[in-house]
């Protein structure tokens, strides 16, 4: 499989336009029937620092990136320059290229940029040996001159991608149209231009690879989207309409997406002084009847920690999402890591009282976001969806037909006026808010200007009507209703005809992986391999955090003879929670970890599996292997 | 008519309504002027004309903060220092409502001072009542953000080496666009300005001098005082920033010298308030987004409006 897909990278410095380039490469090759997956790395930098995005793209499905990448488009990082000197800040100038070089395949093809790198850049990084040692195809291109001479020196990615698509042989119709959409006047003519130009120069070189665009077909009309774009648009969809935040990579992407379109959806979106503001601005929406959500990364997120209890505490219906990325403290702010957990699952004074949601992949985001919604108003309680840079930041081709989706703006458990007036009242005339009865743990809410709905919603413990009140036989009662509700979320989810849990491979395998989270994709890919080359191994993506899928994981671990948990930390989070919850399998659980900044690769996955199976050996590269106790 | 019933209900309305059956009698210590607070809004209420079921006073935390328990309304006891950015989304999700914020000195001033600063800016149209004590007096009399300079306390042995925040100063820097000095010890004068607080529209700050007579025995009772509206050495236009600038500091300045300076010091009555100008530039819908969740009615899919974009 990994040789019939391209994996083309485009390297270049932040700033130089490579996301919307690579986005638009990515289009073009999903309009013309091809399956689409990209990833992005890039610097906490806005201008200069070395950035590129990959896409990987298949006639068959593609869910992860793929092993290292077969094509280069090295544009050269025009902002590592200092502007006083016109010196190149040490080597990063040749960085897009020499970095890039060191995970491309072996035959793979190499476009760059005369117009920047100099022969002098190219005899330094020793490109040709490296080439001949490798069986790399070189072709070398005057982008910028081109772009200069036609429009203007900016225009090189259209020139890079002319070219590209030449080298490929994809003919350039659908990067024109794309052009012509995003594009109009003069601009769109030298765009046109330089793309055909590009095109035909390149088509002048003799191919030495064999290395094509695989022809593909689609059968429904598709869309290109990240999965922040499928968190924010299932949040429109369940009728959320007020939304308050303070920028911070990369929850950053879900705020904006909602940012821009909340006013046209006839909703509210705030930017707010700090995190604090934000998680209580979203807790007096909701309390107020507006569907709400709020969110942030790691730090932002701890700021929240205090409000989200209040949340808990006063069964005030919220959504938080959190993004995380690598940590501790500002940690690395735009690379990847799934280290969060504890923290999301944990944090706030008392005993935890949320519903905890890690989407595997875009579909399972969309999906999940909506759960999250119906789950906080039908159960009165925080739900947060988790998620990280890597599966925000990733975009993929999708079904268009799959958000053909009836909207969901109900408010849950709460009652209309005319309800109030046949609920239970104290005597004074205030309404019984907080009554210990319900079976279900849910005592329905009023909203304020409703008639006769008067309650007091309180962070301390109280009573019925909502009164502080400290008297031991009310207060186990609430914590009691309050703890029941997340039995029946954890009920009504094991009732629920699509599981969170997805698996993946051979029933009868017995040997085991155990992921969560946007790892999931990547792990599937390396079950199959593994299946491919002889193992018998299949695969449990996890996406219930809280309440913990008891029942589901435990059946997946008692047929398995050994599992090993796969995730981006260094503790082992989600192995720890998972021994919490069920008590054991110590003995069967190992641990592949990685946490230096890069989600796995498939081809990780499957070497850090094969080299633990083999009884434990330290895995290759930057992953680590933790034994399971008693091995 | 609004889908909340409650809301711009017009009858006769009794003060009495404001007083909870399930806790009428405040709990503060005996002379404590957390009192005064509670008696001059529920002699303001009947007057603007709202019904406890159309408010939402949301308060923080703090001995101030129990003014939710004794106030009969929507109520949401928050944590501290957080009543503001809580009070401020209810009223943006639903405009119809009244919407009271209150809390301490410490609340406000201290932990919650940069929500102060940006609710101030943004001109929320809500009341804000600072409960001044110049003292924690819920955690047992530590030194706060308005004890004056030099104030001992057990975690201040030495004397606070600090001087102390400028509420009014600081309210009026950051955009309020009424802000007043009230005292407990002057109920007629503090029931006036919070009806005017109240009908003002935009972000109205009431710094109300509260009297601890358990853990502030130094502190000045807050007598004789003077309202700077009926004083000769005054003649404020409180419409003037810089006027308005000048006589906050003193009466800042002087109430640490024992001379306490109450009354109106700022009123812009023509700012637009913060959900006016998000309305007037499409941010927000002229119905309260509130509304729509309790009637029939159409919404909006992200598949009708914003997937083309992506194929
Ligand atoms: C985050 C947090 N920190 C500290 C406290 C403890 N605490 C409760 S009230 C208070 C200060 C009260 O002073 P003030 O706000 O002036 O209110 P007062 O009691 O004087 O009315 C403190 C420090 C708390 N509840 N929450
Ligand atoms: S401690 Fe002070 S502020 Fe608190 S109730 Fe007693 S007198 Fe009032
Ligand atoms: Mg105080």
């Amino acid at each position: 499989m990994t040789d019939q897909t391209l994996m083309w990278r485009i390297a270049g410095g932040s700033g130089d336009g490579i996301d919307s380039t690579s986005q638009n490469f990515a289009k073009a090759l999903m309009r013309s029937g091809l399956n689409v997956f990209t990833h992005r790395h890039y610097p906490s930098r806005i201008r200069g620092g070395h950035t590129y995005v990959e896409v990987r793209a298949s006639n068959e499905p593609v869910r992860s990136r793929g092993d290292g990448f077969n094509f280069l488009l090295a544009l050269g990082d025009s902002f590592a320059r200092s502007e006083q000197d016109g010196a190149y800040y040490g080597n990063e100038k040749v960085k897009p290229l020499t970095e890039s070089l060191a995970d491309l395949n072996e035959g793979g093809v190499v476009l760059y940029d005369t117009g920047f790198f100099e022969e002098a850049d190219i005899a330094e990084i020793r490109l040709e040996e490296r080439a001949e040692e490798n069986g790399w195809h070189v072709y070398p291109m005057d982008l910028r001159g081109l772009a200069r001479e036609h429009g203007r020196e900016v225009m090189r990615n259209t020139a890079g991608v002319g070219a590209a698509a030449a080298l490929l042989g994809q003919d350039t119709g659908y990067f024109e149209e794309l052009v012509r959409e995003a594009m109009s006047g003069e601009v769109m003519e030298a765009n046109l231009t330089i793309l055909e130009m590009a095109y035909e120069q390149a088509s002048e070189f003799e191919f030495s690879h064999d290395l094509r665009v695989p022809t593909g077909g689609h059968d429904t009309d598709q869309a290109l989207m990240s999965g922040s774009n499928a968190i924010a648009y299932a949040a429109l969809d369940s009728g959320c309409r007020f939304i308050a935040g303070y920028p911070m990579t990369p929850w950053t992407d879900v705020f904006t997406i909602m940012s821009q379109n909340l006013s046209e959806f006839g909703g509210v979106a705030e930017q707010v002084e700090d995190e604090i503001a934000a998680a209580s601005l979203a807790i007096g929406a909701s309390h107020a009847g507006v569907k709400s959500m709020s969110g942030s990364s790691g730090g932002g997120f701890a700021l929240m920690s205090e409000p989200l209890g209040l949340a808990e505490m006063t069964e005030t219906p919220l959504v938080l999402v959190e993004a995380m990325r690598a940590g501790p403290s500002t940690g690395m702010p735009t690379k990847t890591e799934q280290a969060d957990l504890e923290h999301v699952l944990y944090t706030s004074q008392g005993d935890s009282n949320r519903v905890v949601f890690a989407p595997g992949n875009l579909e399972e985001a969309y999906e999940q976001t909506r759960t999250a919604f119906q789950v906080a108003y039908d159960y009165q309680i925080p739900a947060i969806l988790l998620y990280d840079q890597k599966l925000g930041g990733e975009m993929r081709n999708v079904d268009v037909d799959f958000f053909d989706r009836e909207p969901d703006p109900s408010l849950g458990a709460t009652l209309t006026e005319e309800e109030i007036s046949e609920a239970a009242h104290h005597e004074s005339g205030k309404f019984e808010r907080y009554r210990h009865d319900p079976d279900d743990g849910v005592s329905p809410r009023s909203v304020p200007g409703q008639t006769g709905g008067r309650f007091l919603a309180s962070g301390n413990e109280h009573n019925a009507v909502g009164h502080i009140s400290e008297d031991p036989d009310n207060r186990k009662a609430q914590m009691d209703r309050r703890v029941r509700k997340l039995e029946r979320v954890r009920a009504e989810l094991d009732d629920s005809e699509h599981s969170h849990q997805t698996h993946h491979g051979p029933a009868d395998a017995d040997l085991g992986m155990l992921v969560w989270g946007s790892q999931q994709d990547t792990v599937f890919e390396a079950v199959d391999r593994l299946n491919a080359a002889g193992h018998e191994v299949k695969a449990l993506g996890v996406s219930d955090m809280l309440p913990y899928p008891e029942t589901e994981v435990r059946g997946f671990l008692e047929s398995v003879r050994e599992c090993v948990v796969v995730e981006m930390n260094a503790t082992g989070q989600f192995r720890g929670l998972t021994q919490k919850e069920l008590g054991q399998y110590g003995e069967k659980l190992a641990s592949l970890l990685k946490y230096d900044g890069e989600a796995f690769e498939p081809g990780e996955v499957v070497e850090g599996f094969e080299s633990s199976i083999d009884g434990g050996q330290p895995a290759a590269g930057n992953m680590r292997f933790v034994p399971a106790a008693g091995d | 008519m609004s889908t909340f019933t409650a809301i711009g209900e017009d009858r006769e309305i009794d003060q009495e309504e404001f007083t909870p059956g399930v806790e009428p009698q405040a709990t503060w210590c005996p002379g404590c002027g957390d009192f005064g607070v509670l008696k001059a809004l529920k002699g303001a209420m009947p007057e603007v004309g709202r019904t406890p079921d159309e408010t939402l006073l949301v308060t923080g935390i703090g001995c101030s903060g129990k003014l939710s328990s004794y106030f009969e309304s929507y109520g949401f006891h928050s944590i501290h220092g957080r009543a503001l950015p809580v009070a401020r989304a209810a009223k943006l999700a639903n405009p119809g409502l009244e919407v009271i914020a209150a809390g301490g000195d410490g609340d406000g001033y201290g932990i919650g001072g940069n929500h102060f600063m940006h609710t101030a800016r943004e001109n929320h149209d809500m009341t804000y009542i600072v409960f001044n004590n110049e003292i924690f007096g819920l955690t047992k009399g530590q030194t706060s953000p308005t004890s004056p300079k030099g104030h001992e306390s057990k975690t201040q042995p030495h004397g606070s080496a600090k001087d102390p925040v400028r509420p009014m100063s600081l309210s009026l820097a950051s955009g309020a666009s009424y802000v007043a000095r009230t005292a407990a010890v002057n109920p007629r004068q503090a029931q006036e300005i919070l009806v005017e607080a109240i009908q003002h529209d935009g972000f109205a700050h009431i710094d109300f001098l509260t009297q601890c007579p358990t853990w502030n025995k130094d502190a000045k009772e807050y007598v004789p005082y003077t309202d700077i509206q009926d004083s000769d050495e005054f003649d404020l236009d409180t419409g003037d920033r810089r006027e308005a600038a000048e006589t906050m500091y003193e009466a800042e300045s002087r109430l640490y010298e024992g001379e306490v300076l109450t009354g109106r010091f700022y009123h812009d009555p023509d700012r637009p308030s913060y959900g006016e100008e998000k309305r007037a530039q499409g941010d927000v819908p002229e119905e309260p987004v509130a509304e729509r969740y309790f009637e029939d009615g159409e919404w909006e899919r992200t598949a009708d409006r914003l997937i083309d974009r992506h194929t």
